[in-house]
């Protein structure tokens, strides 16, 4: 992994001449799983990502769905892709060890006039080449899910539906890429995209690189770099989706996903199981135009409750351990756009990549990798590494190996999170494996660490420790996740009374209190319009 | 694996787990047990560097240290076993308990009996619900005092708190203290949460306001926290629309409710209640299952140590009790202790009255600050007390005390209850 190192190199020598083969901009499952596919061949290979680690956006704020593929449009890039994604994700999970289940899904049907709906459904799941899809009457369903509201009047089921872990499952990939020899550079931001003599040149906040394919997996963002290359513009809106996410104990409310039947916005409200144990619930579906705007409504939240009472009973909302925000990267035309627009050579669109994204990502890295094998004549890589072993949890092992892994390894004793009983040997981990973990967030999506009932209330304090000490960082730079995200301001009191003089510093408060003023008069402006 | 075995087992080597074991050894118990995870003894006291610690106990005012520091020594003074930085990952129903340290790796200690005294911990900001983005700058009030207290860093510059429970309202000092600027404590409730000393020592004497039924509705700021955004509530606690106030900050401090950490409890089936989220207790504060003893913050979130660590004494002289032979509850009558009109628990829930001691304390809350009212005890329909109190509020904790003999004379006792009553 490179951080920020090479910029010193060039600010010094005025001249840029880092020549990539492909740049792939964004480090989401998208990015992360185009990057690995890319690694079996012999290229020079680089990540992009504007965030401090990788599924730091859509990835990390979805349903952790892998969907069966009954609900895209037969034909259409995403319902072959769904398909295939999901086929592939047993193998997949296996060689890059990360969680994943069949725990099979369920469309319930609450009318009866909504089962030609559902018999639709069937069918297009049949055409579209999902295995096992049955329609089960009111009893199979309410046998298989208890929970079901007692108003269900029948369900599709499909067995191949599944949960994963899209923290790890991101990680993985780009881990896996990481040991192929994929370079990843974060905290920095592509700005600006531009053609030259058969290489595209990328400005980024942190200087200039160029590379001769340019891979588009930016997102919510993957409009504004398509647009910076091609005349013909795509469109993305980003489609808010807020989540409850409840405490384990409430995790066995239901054991399979439980969708309603979709809607024109999307699947609906669901209710699921996670892979770590916990019950999600979600996604609301509201479309903005603020890229960044992942926060929850209170409205988006009084939709949840009621939309997800719709088709599962006696849901323990109590047991809300927290709520979260991400956007579905929604393109105009409703399907992935994967592969060169006519117009610029060498520049790979993998854009549009909202739900069933996460189970289609695996097939979104072969055909994008195929794609540029084809292009530039890749060569297989001698010594390329399908396999990738995860962060090891001690408690998976039987009580016998986990004594021997202790007396080998005393911080694999020693629990850090004590809700989701996360030892410290898995956080040094977490620090220390390719594209490692360097922020609290970091540590939360690879271990789990914070995760849990008490959202990292113990073991903050004590993580932010063990980044102190194995990055040699100092406590003041430690952040959330990135950026300006800094967990302390400084020691106390003297800090303070150093920077009573400092007005610049002042000067730069007062302006942000101002604009959050600002910010916030506006909303209410627009709210009362 | 190693299986040892000790006959008393204290899982937690807080205030209440301290006071537990040493009322054990006192009552002639030799070999005893106290498992912590942390790495050193006193629990959360000891980051509560703060004074008024210890009036009822030592008729002294102590700091958080201090006051654990007595009971620490203590414990060494009488021998009492530790061990430390281990995590209690089960607990039998036949009381073996599962360990994991660095040193021992997973092993099993056999108990005669065990006390649970695991304390609690605090809500966090998503069982609130509250919308608005997810930045760096929102801390639990007690994550922020650790921060101050034991690690030396301030958490912020610029705070608004959200709940007044005790540490909330200290935490608005602390940070006074440090040269954060504090603009204000938001209250949910029209009353406080927290002890009325701490409103005037840490509120009123800095000048910091305290905004009752107002809660946080939304907050900005996409990687340290920029804002938070203030609105009243009506009496259902709905924000009322237009009286919101944005207040720029950098951080927010929730201080909103403790829970009872009582998954080990769970897990191994103790009964818990509804309205303290701890394990329903009896008369010797033994849960529903033989041998197994629940004090302190585990059993019921308490306002003032001193009361922990009374409470946590007679656990350990019960368990002490159990282990020596004193009569079982089985096929005994146990009298449910019913928290009635106005209280919203009590602590025991049930009595067994053939083994309790002449004089109980029965400690509960009530629901809603109430003003010149009474307190009263019914057995069956028969009132046998009714006292008046000028003001009772659910931040603070409420105690009456049973005898013995009272509830003996009422041979068809069905039903104990506690009510406020107007008059």
């Amino acid at each position: 992994m490179e951080q920020g190192g090479f910029l010193l190199l060039w600010m010094g020598q005025g001249r840029i001449n880092i020549m990539y083969d492909i740049c792939i901009i964004g480090a989401g499952v998208t990015g992360c799983a185009i990057a690995r596919e890319l690694s079996r061949y012999e290229a020079d290979i680089c990540v992009l990502e504007r965030c401090e680690d990788v599924c730091c956006g859509t990835s990390k704020a979805n349903s952790a769905i892998i969907h069966a593929g009954f609900d895209a449009q037969e034909g259409s890039l995403m319902a072959r892709l769904n398909v295939e994604g999901s086929r592939r994700m047993d193998r997949l999970a296996q060689e890059l060890d990360f969680p994943f289940r069949r725990n099979g899904s369920l469309v319930v049907c609450l009318h009866e006039e909504e089962r030609p709906a559902l018999q639709a459904l069937y069918e297009r799941g049949v055409r579209n080449g999902v295995e096992g899809l049955r329609i089960l009457s009111r009893e199979e369903a309410l046998e298989k899910e208890p929970n079901l509201q007692s108003t269900v009047t029948g369900a599709l089921y499909a067995p191949t539906g599944g949960i994963v872990c899209p923290f790890l499952m991101t990680v993985a990939l780009a881990e896996n890429a990481c040991m192929n020899g994929v370079k990843f550079r974060f905290d920095t931001k592509v700005l600006a995209l531009e053609k030259a003599d058969g290489f595209y040149r990328l400005e980024t906040d942190r200087g200039i690189l160029e590379s001769r394919y340019v891979v588009n997996a930016a997102g919510v963002y993957a409009d504004v770099f398509h647009n910076m290359v091609s005349r013909h513009p795509i469109h993305i809106t980003p489609r808010k989706g807020e989540y409850f996410l409840l405490d384990r104990r409430a995790g066995g409310h239901v054991s399979h996903t439980v969708f309603m039947l979709p809607g024109s916005m999307g699947k609906g409200v669901l209710v699921s199981p996670t892979v770590h144990g916990n019950l999600i619930i979600g996604p609301t579906a509201v479309d903005t135009d603020d890229k960044e705007g992942t926060n929850t409504t209170r409205t988006g939240m009084d939709i949840l409750a009621v939309q997800a009472g719709l088709t599962v009973r006696d849901i323990p909302f109590r047991q809300v351990i927290t709520s979260f925000s991400g956007l579905r990267a929604h393109e105009d035309s409703h399907d992935f756009i994967i592969g060169e627009p006519g117009d610029a050579e060498g520049f790979v669109d993998a854009a549009g990549i909202e739900s069933p994204g996460l189970t289609s990502a695996p097939a979104i890295g072969s055909m994008v990798a195929e794609l540029l094998q084809k292009r530039m004549d890749l060569q297989e890589k001698r010594g390329f590494t399908a396999w990738r072993k995860g962060i090891l949890h001690p408690l998976d092992l039987p009580e016998k190996e986990r004594s021997a892994l202790i007396r080998e390894n005393p911080a694999y004793g020693s629990i850090v999170c004590r809700c989701e009983s996360v030892t410290e040997g898995e956080i040094l981990d977490a620090i220390h494996r390719p594209v490692g973990a360097r922020s609290l967030d970091g540590i939360k999506r690879r271990t789990r660490a914070g995760m849990g009932r008490c959202q990292s209330g113990f073991c903050a304090p004590r993580i932010m420790e063990l980044l102190q000490r194995e990055l040699s960082m100092s406590l003041e730079e430690i952040t959330k996740s990135g950026g300006s995200s800094r967990i302390v301001t400084g020691r106390f009191k003297e800090s303070t009374e150093e920077n009573a003089g400092d007005s610049g510093k002042e000067n730069t408060e007062k302006r942000t209190e101002e604009k959050t003023l600002e910010r916030f008069e506006k909303k209410r402006r627009e709210g009362e319009a | 694996m190693t299986i040892e075995a000790y006959t008393i087992v204290v899982i937690g080597g807080g205030p209440a787990g301290l006071a537990a074991a040493i009322a054990a050894r006192k009552a002639g118990i030799r070999d005893i047990l106290i498992l912590e995870r942390d790495r050193e003894l006193g629990g959360i006291l000891n980051q509560c560097i703060h004074n008024g610690f210890g009036l009822h106990t030592f008729k002294e005012e102590l700091t958080g240290p201090e006051y654990a520091g007595r009971f620490v020594a203590q414990a060494g003074e009488l021998e009492i076993a530790c061990e430390l930085n281990t995590m209690v990952m089960e607990i039998s129903r036949e009381r073996v308990v599962t360990a994991m340290n660095r040193e021992k790796g997973m092993f099993r200690i056999r108990a005669g009996a065990v006390i649970l005294a695991m304390g609690c911990r605090e809500r966090a900001r998503g069982a609130l619900n509250i919308p608005g983005y997810r930045p760096a700058g929102i801390f639990s009030a007690g994550t922020a005092q650790r921060l101050v207290n034991m690690e030396g860093y301030l958490p912020g510059r610029k705070a608004v708190i959200l709940g007044s429970g005790d540490i909330g309202l200290i935490m608005a000092r602390r940070m006074a203290l440090e040269g954060a600027e504090v603009k204000a404590v938001a209250e949910l409730m029209p009353y406080c949460g927290g002890l009325k000393r701490n409103i005037v020592q840490c509120l009123e004497d800095y000048g910091i306001p305290l905004k009752l039924c107002h809660t946080v509705v939304d907050i900005q700021g996409r990687e340290r926290l920029e804002g938070v955004t203030l609105a009243q509530v009506d009496d259902k606690g709905k924000p009322i629309p237009g009286t919101e106030e944005t207040y720029p900050c950098d951080t927010l401090l929730l201080s909103v409710g403790l829970i009872p950490e009582n998954e080990l409890s769970l897990d191994m089936g103790v009964e818990l209640d509804e309205a303290t989220s701890g394990p329903v207790v009896d008369e010797s504060l033994e849960t529903n299952i033989p041998g197994v003893f629940a004090c302190g913050n585990v059993l019921h979130v308490h306002d003032l140590v001193d009361y922990v660590s009374e409470e946590a004494g007679r656990a350990g002289t019960n368990a002490a009790g159990f282990v020596k032979g004193r009569p079982g509850k089985d096929g005994r009558q146990q009298i449910p202790l019913i928290a009635g009109q106005g209280v919203r628990y009590t602590v025991p829930q049930r009595i067994c009255v053939e083994r309790m001691e002449p004089h109980l304390k029965v400690r509960f809350r009530v629901g809603a600050v109430v003003r010149d009212s009474y307190v009263s005890v019914y057995l069956n329909e028969k009132c046998i007390m009714h006292r008046k109190k000028t003001v009772m509020a659910p931040g603070e904790m409420e105690e009456v005390v049973l005898s013995r003999s009272v509830l003996e004379t009422d041979p068809d006792l069905k039903s104990i209850a506690i009510k406020i009553e107007k008059e």
